[in-house]
Order: C-alpha cells, then structure tokens, then sequence
C-alpha cells in the first residue's frame, strides 16, 4: 500500500487541514465539468449551425412558455433519435442546430406520451384544439389530462416584447423592429390560427386566448428543417 | 462519552462542550413530516397516470405536480434528513457546538421558507422546467443565501474543532456543500423577464448539458455523498463497531468526487449532444461502479462479526437494506449509461424504477434509520414502539419491492414495443397509444407499492409523534467534556 493511505501517512494529515481538504476536493469536482463543457462551447463544429433555424415568433414564443408552464416536458420529449424505429414513427432525427434558439431545451427524460419534435404540421390546428379540450375525442384511451382551460385563458401578449427582450440579452437575435412589433405580430398570427380553427368546425373567437399560441408553437416544432 | 445529565460532568476539570441537539431536532421533525408530504404527492401523481380523472386541473395535474413531488422528496425529506445528520455528527466528531446557534436557525427556517415557495409557486405553473432546478430566480437567490450561511456556519464550526482529524463523514459533508453550491449556481445562470420567469443563459446542446451535468450530480452530491457521510457515522455507532476499512474509505471517497462529475452526459446518449462527450459520460458512468461499490463494501463489512445485531435492532436492518439498495443502484446506474442499455431504456419507466430504487430504498431506508436511532437520544425517552419500526421496515421493503418491479417490467416491456419492426419492415406498434395501454396495469401495480410505502412512513409518523408525546418537558443539550 502506498504510504500516502497508511494510518499515519500523508492522507492523515490532510485530515487535520480542512481549507486544504476542502481545496482538493473543489479542485477534484471542477475538472470533469470543465474539460467536458468548454468544447462544447468554444468549438463551433460541436453545434454546428442550420442557416433555415429561425428564432420563435412572438405567438410561438408565448406558447412555448405555455407548454413550459404546463409541465409538458414531464411526459413528452422533444429528440427523435437516430434510430429506424424512431425516425419511422415520429421523422428525421434531431440535429444539434435545430435548438439553437432553445432556452431553455426541452427535450425531456421520459415518454409517458409520443415524441413532439416532429409533430409540427403532423395534425390540422382543429386537432390540436380538440386534443387540449379533451385529449380522448382525438385519441381514445389516451392517459393525457384534459387542458381546457387554455381555450378559456386570456393570452397575456403585451408582456411578449419583455420576454422578448430577455431573450435577446441570452443571444437570441430578435431586432428592436421585431420586439416593437412583437403584440400586433402575435395577435395576426393568433387571429389567422384561430380563424382557421372556426373556419374548419372549431369553436370560435379563440384568437385571444392560450390555447393559439400553444398550438402555434406545436406547429412549428421540427419543421425549420426539410 | 454523552450524557443526558450534564450537570455531573462538571466537577471535571475538562471543559464541557454542550451540542446543539435542539436544531437536529428540527431538522428531523421536517425530515419526517415532508417526506410524508412529498410522497403523498407521489402517490397522487401515481394515480394520475392509470387514471386520469384524478388530474384535478390547472393547479393539480401531472405536469406541475411531478415537480412538486421530485423537488420535496429531494431537497424537502432528504434535505432535511442530511442537515440532520451533518448537524449531529459534525459536533459530535469535531467536539465543537455548531458555530452559530443563530445560523442554524437561519439555515433550518430559510430551507422551509424555500420549500413552502416551491409548494406554492410549482402548482402555480411557475416552473423553469429544468428537472430538479424548476424554482424560478427569486427562489434560487434564497437557495444561495442559505447555502452559504449552511456553509460558513459548517466551515466555522471546522475551524474551531477540538478533534484534530477529520473523519471521513465530514469528507463527505465538505464534497457536498462545495459542489451543490457549484452545480446550483452553475445551472441557474438565467436573464429574468419579470418577477417570475427567466430564461436561461444556456440554449439548446450546451443547456442540456450543463442541465445534467446538475441533475446527475444532483444525484451525487445531495442523494449520494451526504447519505455516505450519514452512513459513515451513524452505521457503526449503530452497530458498535469500526468502520471496515480506513484505505478503502480514503480511496473511494477521491475516486467518487472526482468521477461523478463526468458522468452528467450519459442522461443525453444518442440526442443532439456530440457523440464524444456521451462517450465520456458513459465510460465514467462505467467507472463510477467501483467507487460506488467502494461505499457499498464499507458499510456492508462494518457488520462483520455484528450481523446478529440485525434480530433485535431495526435500525442496522434499514441500513442494510438501504446500503444494499445503494449498491443495486449504482450496478444498475453504470449498466443503464451503456449505449446500447440506453437505447431500450431511455424515456421509459425503467428509469423511474432506477431512480426509486435508489429513492426509496437508499435515501429512504438510511433516513428512516438514522430518525429511528435518534429518537430515542434527541428525545431523552425510548422509542415509543420498536414493534411500529418493524412494520414499517417490513411495508416499506416490500412496497418498494413492489413498485420497481412494476416499473422495470412497464420499461422493458414498452421499450421493446417501440422498436418492435415485422418482418416486412413495418413498426409492429405504429399507433404509440398500444405501448401505453399495455403497462397500465403495471402503473397500478407501481401505485400500490407506492402507497405501501409511504404507510411505512405514516407508521413512521405515528411512531415520532408518540415518542415525543413521552419525552421529558425539558429537553437539556447533550455534552461532553474535552480533556
């Protein structure tokens, strides 16, 4: 044994040194973080950029917080895997570039239900209104609880451009015209989305409340690739 | 060494060293009474899954409650059992009363302070929905200041130690409070956009990583050390021997610091990170075995020549079943972060049962012994009914039993459904809704293990309460005298 774990060898008296003891051990536990997160930052192939991956819109935007709000993430992940089984169910599989703008990721730990990568323009908005209002009139013995109260919420859109403006400080590239333009930008998306919804059978004047903008934002998951 | 009468010590011509017993007391109360909370709310979101009716929306459903159930058990029950532990073993193995009285009432009403904020702000949908890290900004600025008020008071405490060495229980205490500070802030690095949302500074890859470069050393910093450090002092104080080997503790206690950290990125094999750094995690996740069972092996060979202590006392057979428990644990970690183990388990139940595993019959079981070993001491009475403990030891294994089998065979089985192809090529289960209906009868399965489980705990409660019930009106701190 070396001497440096006898009984009376060096570790010992480290014991007797606790600013010493407490310094090693805050060194042990820097390293492996350190040497496995900078790459991951400072090279750029690591992630390497899609130019067709854009920034969310306002309305997206404002029903991505919905479905953070929500809990979502508990049940449903957002990584298709490389996988033949995955990409057969749900579609191509995930690419580093495509979450650039995600803050914060989604991806998820568990599948209690489907994948939601891909699901961007897999159902018509009428599903997704109906699917929210009660989960099993689209999809029988789903295990999904009913969220009918995002068709009955007001949509707080005058607090977008400050999120916004959050945003932006994180390194997404929102443009002050984009910001200022932020409430009327969301509110033409959500008046289009929710006429759609009542053009095709839906209920209507859903175009000021939550439900939209989460259905929006559903929408556009996985599709700024092709 | 300890008295409950301190008086007759002073004619000693040593000087008396009073302990402050009246915080672990506290400290344990909370232990108690949130992991009863915490694991109702699990029960609770274990009914929602086979049943959903039991989704009592917008405040009461599976999403914002699973949060609310994930951050009690942790930081509520098994938080308060490591402050418990490091309160009372610290004075006792440094021969020092905490440093300030003052500051361990600080440390112990702030941490409440906290878990009532995540109570209240989780159901509300105020979540960052990073998993263990969901309190939103102001909630994390408080989780900081009371860090470090937990942290000098312990590191004060240190300095004006009468014991010279320190024991390898406080190695583990030290590792801890140094990398949760880290890994909390290191995490929390977010821009507010009002007083309760934030976003963080991270995006995409590099958010996922430094998200569970936290969450798994979440597990080995606040449910895996600390544990280790409680099982250090109170295990052979229990069975009244010496802890089986000094090199080993030595050896393992800088191997597992020093490997955990690594090992963040096998919860992300096979998404968008690079393939490099899931390798990483993986080949250290595969390491990590060694240390782990390093632990294991410690605690287990401690009873050498004490195993029929187990008859008569409830307490070591927690602790084996706990340590025991740890050691399947971090077989099962190891083996879940292997690449092609990860491909058929990752997003399923199988997962769950491994965290429960480790939950309920590690953190769990060490807990509960160490509450059982305390009462009678921090109380100055006998533990109200040994014949209690020993139900509770007997619904609690079998609970837990019961509840990860039921997820390992709801993981395997779904697992296999999604990747099931026939011999045409085509998914065998293209509808996903087949996968989920075929392990609902394994979800009720899980939901009465669970409640097994926490009726254990409910014994567990009655048996405190009524223990107190006959404790002396004036409870004196414990001391000793110092030469």
């Amino acid at each position: 044994m070396s001497p440096f774990i006898e009984t009376d060898g060096k570790h010992r008296k480290l014991e007797g040194w606790p600013f010493m003891f407490t310094l090693l051990t805050t060194i042990a536990i820097l390293i492996g973080g350190t040497v496995e997160f900078l790459p991951l930052v400072l090279v750029e192939s690591n992630v390497p950029r899609i130019e067709t991956v854009l920034p969310y819109t306002p309305l997206e935007l404002a029903g991505r917080d919905v479905y953070i709000r929500e809990g979502c993430v508990g049940c449903h992940s957002q990584q298709v895997r490389p996988f033949r089984d995955e990409i057969e169910r749900y579609g191509e599989y995930s690419k580093p570039g495509e979450h650039v703008y995600d803050h914060p990721f989604l991806w998820g730990s568990k599948r209690t239900g489907p994948d939601l990568h891909r699901v961007g323009g897999k159902y018509p908005d009428l599903w997704h209104v109906r699917h929210m209002e009660d989960p099993r009139s689209t999809s029988p013995q789903s295990l999904m609880p009913p969220y009918a109260w995002l068709l009955a919420n007001d949509l707080d859109f005058e607090d977008i451009p400050s999120r916004m403006s959050a945003l932006r400080k994180v390194g997404v590239p929102y443009s002050d015209a984009e910001i200022e333009s932020a409430v009327r930008d969301a509110r033409t998306q959500a008046t289009r989305i929710a006429e759609g919804v009542a053009e095709t059978g839906g209920p209507d004047g859903l175009e000021d409340k939550e439900i939209v903008a989460l259905v929006a934002y559903l929408q556009r998951l996985g599709t700024d690739i092709n | 060494m300890e008295t409950t009468q301190p008086h007759a010590y002073r004619e000693s011509r040593g000087e008396l060293v009073h302990f402050d017993d009246g915080i672990v007391r506290l400290f344990v109360l909370a232990t108690a009474i949130w992991g009863f909370v915490g694991m109702l709310v699990g029960a609770l979101i274990a009914l929602q899954m086979p049943f959903w009716q039991a989704n009592l929306g917008p405040y009461l459903t599976f999403g914002r409650l699973r949060p609310l159930h994930t951050n009690a058990v942790i930081f509520a029950f098994a938080g308060n059992a490591i402050f418990a532990a490091v309160y009372y073993s610290t004075q006792r193995l440094v021969k020092a009363r905490m440093f300030s009285d003052l500051m361990s009432r600080i440390h112990f009403w702030g941490w409440q302070t906290i878990i009532v904020s995540a109570a209240i702000t989780l159901p509300l949908g105020i979540t960052t929905s990073k998993e263990y890290a969901e309190l939103e900004w102001p909630i994390d600025i408080l989780i900081t200041v009371i860090w470090v008020v937990f942290a000098v008071n312990f590191f004060w405490t240190l300095k004006v130690r009468r014991e010279k060495h320190l024991y390898v229980a406080i190695w583990f205490y030290i590792a801890t409070i140094v990398t949760v500070a880290v890994l909390h802030i290191g995490n929390s690095l977010a821009i507010p956009a009002g007083l309760f949302k934030s976003y963080p500074i991270y995006a995409g890859v590099q958010d996922a990583f430094i998200q569970w470069w936290y969450g798994h050393n979440a597990v080995a910093f606040f449910l895996t050390t600390p544990f280790l450090g409680l099982m250090y002092y109170f295990l052979p104080k229990a069975a009244e021997r010496p802890v089986f080997s000094y090199r080993l503790s030595i050896v393992h206690f800088w191997s597992l610091v020093f490997i955990y950290i690594w090992a963040g990125p096998h919860h992300l094999n096979y998404t968008s990170i690079p393939e490099w750094a899931a390798t990483l995690g993986m080949v250290f996740s595969v390491m990590l075995w060694m240390p782990s069972w390093g632990g294991m092996i410690n605690g287990l060979f401690t009873l050498r020549g004490a195993w029929h202590k187990l008859r008569d006392s409830v307490v070591l057979r927690m602790y084996v079943i706990g340590i025991t428990f740890y050691g399947m644990s971090t077989f099962e970690g190891p083996m879940l972060s292997v690449k092609t183990v990860n491909a058929l388990s990752h997003y399923t139940d199988w997962t769950i049962g491994h965290v429960h595993a480790g939950a309920l019959g590690w953190n769990g079981f060490m807990t509960f012994g160490m509450i059982y070993w305390l009462l009678p001491r921090l109380w100055k009475t006998k533990l109200w009914s040994p014949r209690l403990a020993n139900a509770h030891f007997w619904i609690g294994t079998i609970g837990m039993l019961l509840y990860v089998m039921a997820m390992y065979s709801a993981g395997v089985t779904q697992g296999l459904m999604w990747r099931a192809f026939d011999e045409a090529g085509r998914l065998v289960y293209p509808d996903f809704m087949e996968t989920v209906i075929q392990i609902v009868p394994m979800y009720w399965v899980r939901l009465i293990g669970g409640l097994m489980y926490l009726a254990g705990v409910i014994l567990m409660l009655v048996n405190l309460f009524k223990t107190i019930a006959t404790a002396p009106s004036k409870l004196d701190d414990s001391s000793i005298t110092v030469s």
